[in-house]
């Protein structure tokens, strides 16, 4: 596993090797064993508590992991800190949103954008002369529709609107992994097929993890599902796999 | 962009307004505004962590003494500083001040919120502790009397003339703050404040930028402080006990956290009050105690903050009569 060789074909832009995490006697996320490679849709489905977004937090740094490993690009990142793992071009959206709210769309967009740049401890210029950082972020708030409401402040915008906007912040890096928490949580059914077609639209070569409980957002955006039960992968495979796996069948309905 | 530009230009207005008006006046109303802006540097220094980082510090005043002390120690034991070593000492005070920042800043910044408050509070209180019994170096309870102000050219016992020199400082460090808050940096404070756990995920080692910002707060703290000692013209615990660093706390929130200027408002604004109730009635803390109480529970955003609540209290009145046209249409 060198780290020299080349980055676009046979290193998975993520891969986690047993991980594991438990508080206390509660073993949230068991030795899940997961690789992404370069342009791979993925989804984890499992039912509530199956320990989904501890796993995010474990990619993603904000909580230590008690063993196992998380390589990005082919680089052990176990125990460093998330922004680092940012640096290296992963990106996340949460469930429960997590914007700036007394800040505009626009100044949502502008952090995000800044968050790689060297400039961002700059403390001798105002923002307003970055030209590049603006173009930046104009160009990413047309692509998401959301020009005209650039100076509404982040609170004021609807549900939808939000949950919209996390993921533009979550692109606003130009991440090669996109880690997605429940994108359509709390969406309305016409609104999580927007959200679908969004995701769909994507640069092909982003790779993208997702948990979702929406089935049909799911099922539009993943070639692979993996089911999570009780933090451990109980079954991997193809939507149409999952769709008639007996197991995943038992856990969601119950064995009865 | 509009207001904005309106903004600056009615603070500039008042400013110049402060600097003509000012100096024709009686020699205590000097006084008063040299003190009010010498110590408005320590609140927007405060602003900076409570408005724009979200970080309430109640031991500012530690940043005041380190620069005050500074100065009063080098002005009577080495007579150094009372020439153009003034400005020598000034460059001390700040960097002074930056570097016991440094310092707390290690233990403080990993906390927040009200365990923030209490770590600020507890090292402020050291700083207290140290100035008042360390006897030989800061004279105890007594405190330093500062016998002359600086002379190189302009002479600053010139009231008038020391007026300037604070005001002057007071306008670079207004301008240099205003910047930093505008910046990509300053950004990323009201980011941190606004959602921490975000701008991490966003790449921003939030930790470092919290620090940084914890020790340029000192820095104006000490420069605050180097200009105190002369305006005084004592120094002594009392400028370093809590009260001194709740004062600045709640002029900051008088005027409006988040805003820097708010705290130049706050700071006039008690330092009035202060001066003139205690001439007049024997009771006056409590009056002050009463516009605190009354900031904090009806304009949480300070006085800044009342042409935005007014602006707000319109809008959501159109809110609810688009909301009343719309309704039956709905139903």
């Amino acid at each position: 596993m060198s780290s020299d060789t080349s980055i676009e074909g046979g290193t998975p832009v993520l891969e986690l090797n047993g991980l594991s995490k438990s508080f206390g006697g509660l073993h949230a996320v068991r030795g899940v064993t997961l690789k992404i490679m370069p342009g791979d849709r993925k989804a984890i489905i499992g039912p509530n508590g199956a320990g989904k977004t501890t796993l995010f937090n474990l990619i993603t740094g904000i909580f230590p992991s008690s063993s196992g490993q998380v390589l990005l690009f082919g680089r052990d990142v176990t125990t460093w800190q998330s922004h680092q793992r940012t640096a290296l071009g992963m990106a996340r959206t949460f469930q429960i949103t997590s914007l700036f709210p007394k800040l505009t769309v626009l100044d949502n967009v502008l952090l995000a954008i800044q968050g790689l740049r060297p400039s961002k401890f700059v403390m001798w210029r105002f923002m307003s002369s970055y030209r590049d950082v603006y173009d930046k972020a104009h160009q990413l708030l047309e692509q998401a529709a959301f020009l005209d409401r650039k100076d509404t402040e982040v609170r004021y915008l609807s549900h939808g609107e939000q949950r919209q906007l996390e993921i533009v912040l979550g692109l606003a890096s130009d991440p090669k992994v996109l880690l997605l928490d429940e994108p359509a949580a709390g969406l309305s059914s016409g609104e999580s097929v927007e959200m679908a077609h969004f995701l769909m639209r994507l640069d092909p070569k982003l790779a993208i993890l997702l948990i979702e409980h929406d089935m049909d957002v799911v099922f539009d955006v993943a070639r692979e599902i993996s089911v999570l039960h009780f933090g451990e992968v109980l079954e991997t495979g193809t939507p149409d796999q999952i769709k008639k796996s007996q197991k995943v069948q038992e856990i969601y309905l119950g064995t009865g | 962009m509009h207001s904005e530009s309106l903004k600056i230009l009615l603070v500039v207005g008042a400013l110049a307004a402060i600097a003509v008006v000012v100096p024709n006046t009686n020699s205590f109303l000097i006084l008063l505004a040299t003190r009010a802006l010498a110590f408005a540097i320590l609140v927007m220094s405060v602003d900076i962590l409570l408005g724009y980082t979200g970080l309430p510090s109640l031991g500012q005043a530690a940043y005041l003494g380190v620069g005050a002390y500074m100065t009063a120690i080098l002005a009577t034991k080495y007579q150094f500083g009372l020439g153009y070593d003034f400005w020598l000492v000034v460059v001390f005070g700040i960097l002074g001040g930056a570097a016991l920042a440094a310092v707390f800043g290690l233990l403080a910044i990993r906390a927040s919120g009200v365990y923030f408050l209490m770590i600020t509070l507890a090292l402020g209180q050291c700083v207290w502790g140290l100035a008042y019994r360390w006897n030989s170096l800061t004279g105890g309870d007594n405190g330093i009397n500062l016998r002359e102000r600086p002379k190189f050219g302009l002479d600053l016992s010139n009231e008038v003339t020391f007026f300037y020199v604070v005001f002057a400082c007071f306008a670079v460090s207004l301008l240099l703050m205003y910047t930093l808050v505008r910046s990509p940096f300053g950004r990323s404070l009201a980011g941190i404040r606004e959602r921490e756990l975000r701008m991490k995920i966003l790449g921003y080692n939030t930790w470092l930028h919290k620090y940084i910002a914890f020790i340029i707060a000192g820095a104006f703290g000490g420069l605050s402080g180097v200009l105190w000692a002369h305006t005084a013209g004592i120094v002594s615990p009392e400028n370093v006990v809590l009260t001194t660093s709740v004062d600045a706390l709640l002029m900051a929130v008088l005027g409006g956290a988040g805003t820097l200027i708010g705290g130049v408002i706050g700071s006039f604004i008690v330092f009035g009050l202060r001066e003139y109730l205690s001439t007049i009635v024997p009771w006056w803390q409590y009056v002050l105690g009463i516009v605190y109480i009354l900031t904090i529970l009806y304009l949480p955003t300070g006085l800044m903050g009342i042409p935005e609540r007014i602006r707000q209290r319109r809008a959501s009145a159109q809110r609810r009569n688009d909301a009343k046209k719309l309704a039956p249409a709905a139903s």
